[in-house]
């Protein structure tokens, strides 16, 4: 069977410096993925990629059977992908629920529509009681989750989450975890997540992709890759173990 | 639509529209000819603040070509009238359709070449210093020795052919500001609205989620600049003459803009509270000051006027009203372009969000 996503050899160069190189990896429809790696390694250009920020210099992006190399981002968005900013971009004019309510237009033109969906969405992440608020009023966790569900208020297939715990408590980041795990098994949602906090990556993703200088490293399940001596040297650090 | 329109208003905001616009229906009967014409002046920038209003506080694009519109309009249905007697009730609609046609050739060079923030406002003057000098060597339409409509019978109203006294005029701005306000209404509580101010505050993440941003945008100039050409319809049909010197000057673009940066970018009632407080003091400081007649006061005065409100009340003075009336309704906020966004129109680097 073809799998979900496929990224295929991709590359990108900035002015000469290499940040993403050759980068290949597969998910299955339904899978939580981790993309992890020191600062530089090129996560977030990767994502970038499949989100059509960038269009990659080399390389294949498929998501069930669609290209999207190189596509504009609002295209990538209604084929499907869904991401988050690792710094936080929400509309600030905008109440919390209209800027969920933003997202769910992707999908409807009816405004109460949209609204009554951003409200659920904001309830699946413990934000309704901030619905009437702008964004500079919430708390820099809440903003971030306010960014999932302004993502997952497009209804993706698959959704690229950009450190969206960095910042949280570690019961935060609890709350987080079981909230994507839960969002994961009712609906089949496809997650690919750039994490730091080893906590959520170890307790969320069934298969885990190490970049470093731009390259894959290495890949595996979470208990694998924490072994890996390569990744242990170059993010990780002996502490880990 | 009914619903949508009146939805968030509470009864006293409606009770205060009531009575504003009863007393603007009433007004002509109580004015004298000077003063007439102050309210033409006044409903005609709130008219047309309402279509730039559109494109900055809405879409968050700054425009200040807005006299190329309005003047585009004005002698599409003036030429239509000079040379083959075409009634203005009809070329107006050649009106919307050539500022339209400008509008979408000014937003694709711009938005094609991602060109925005005061690039933008630079780009729409220059266009409209283009047009000038196209219409001035243009001598089908007069060129620079002007376009002139037959004055005959002013007593009369005509609404066909717009030939009547000020009144009429007043009456059909009345109309038109009024449409315009309920039209902006609806647009903002709608999809493309909303699309409109996710553009505005942040391009990128408005992309991310599905928005076609180029295509939008194009809407929103288009839009703004067919509502601008109906403006320019009215324009030519009251004043009689067009030079292209005067439609097209800058100045008329800054003046169209003034009545809304004083009443409020991005608020709905801002354009029609700015215009109907600052045409009016204008006027008047240009009569108090005419027997010791120190040229140039209005603008001075005007001058003085936006650096205070800039400077104080970025937002306009609509909404410091509008809360000292307790008025329901939508809150809105002034276009980053107005809130410290950097020039070319990028949002203020994420400041605590940056690292972890």
């Amino acid at each position: 069977m073809a799998p979900f996503l496929a990224v295929q050899g991709i590359s990108k160069n900035f002015r000469g410096l290499r940040a993403v190189s050759d980068v290949s990896f597969e998910m299955p429809k339904g899978a939580i993925y981790a993309l992890i790696g020191p600062n530089g390694a090129g996560k977030t250009t990767t994502f970038n990629m499949i989100a059509g920020a960038f269009s990659p210099d080399a390389g294949r992006i498929v998501l069930d059977g669609d290209d999207l190399t190189g596509r504009r981002p609002d295209l990538i968005c209604h084929a499907g992908v869904g991401r988050t900013f690792q710094v936080v971009k929400p509309f600030r004019g905008l109440t919390v629920e209209d800027n969920v309510a933003v997202g769910a237009l992707r999908w409807t033109g009816d405004i109460e529509e949209a609204r009554a969906y951003a409200i659920e969405t904001l309830a699946l992440l413990g934000l309704d009681d901030k619905r009437a608020l702008t964004p500079e009023h919430v708390t820099l966790p809440d903003r971030k989750r306010l960014e999932v569900a302004r993502a997952l208020a497009t209804r993706p297939k698959l959704l690229l989450l950009d450190e969206v715990m960095a910042g949280l408590r570690p019961t935060e980041t609890d709350r987080m975890v079981a909230t994507f795990k839960e969002i994961n098994a009712k609906t089949g949602l496809t997650i690919l997540l750039i994490e730091h906090v080893m906590r959520a990556v170890m307790a969320l993703s069934q298969h885990v992709i190490v970049l470093n200088h731009g390259e894959k490293i290495a890949a595996g399940t979470p208990q694998e890759v924490v072994r890996d001596p390569a990744v242990v040297e170059c993010y990780l650090g002996e502490a880990a173990l | 639509m009914i619903r949508r329109l009146v939805g968030q208003a509470n009864a006293r905001t409606l009770w205060a529209l009531a009575a504003l616009l009863a007393a603007l229906i009433a007004a002509p009967a109580f004015a004298n000819d000077y003063v007439l014409t102050v309210l033409v002046l006044a409903l005609y920038y709130a008219y047309t603040g309402q279509a730039w209003n559109l494109m900055l506080g809405f879409a968050g694009l700054l425009s200040i070509g807005q006299a190329m519109f309005v003047g585009l309009g004005a002698y599409a249905a003036a030429g239509l009238f000079v040379q083959f007697g075409v009634p203005p009730i009809a070329g107006v609609f050649l009106s919307i359709v050539v500022a339209c046609i400008a509008g979408a050739i000014v937003g694709y060079l711009a938005f094609r070449f991602a060109i925005g923030g005061v690039y933008f406002a630079l780009l729409t003057i220059a266009f409209s210093e283009f047009t000038r000098i196209l219409i001035d060597n243009w001598a089908y339409l007069g060129g620079s020795r002007g376009l002139f409509l037959k004055v005959s019978d002013l007593r009369h109203w005509d609404l066909i052919n717009l030939r009547g006294p000020p009144q009429m005029f007043y009456y059909i701005l009345l109309v038109l500001t009024v449409a315009v306000f309920l039209f902006c209404r609806y647009i903002l509580n709608s999809k493309i609205g909303y699309y409109w101010q996710a553009i505005r505050e942040d391009e990128e993440a408005a992309q991310a989620i599905g928005i076609d941003t180029f295509r939008y945008k194009i809407y929103a100039v288009v839009i703004s600049s067919g509502i601008s050409g109906i403006a320019g319809t009215i324009y030519a049909f009251y004043y009689n003459n067009l030079f292209p010197e005067t439609v097209f000057a800058i100045s008329g673009s800054v003046d169209m803009l003034l009545g809304t940066v004083v009443g409020g970018v991005g608020t709905l009632f801002g354009p029609i509270f700015g215009a109907l407080i600052l045409t009016p003091l204008g006027e008047a400081l240009t009569a108090a000051t005419a027997s010791v007649g120190i040229p140039g006061i209005k603008q001075f005065f005007w001058g003085l006027v936006v650096a205070a409100i800039v400077l104080v009340q970025p937002a306009g003075l609509w909404p410091l009203v509008y809360r000292g009336l307790r008025l329901g309704g939508r809150r809105m906020r002034p276009p980053p372009v107005l809130r410290g966004g950097n020039a070319v129109g990028q949002p203020a680097v994420g400041r605590e969000e940056e690292g972890v």
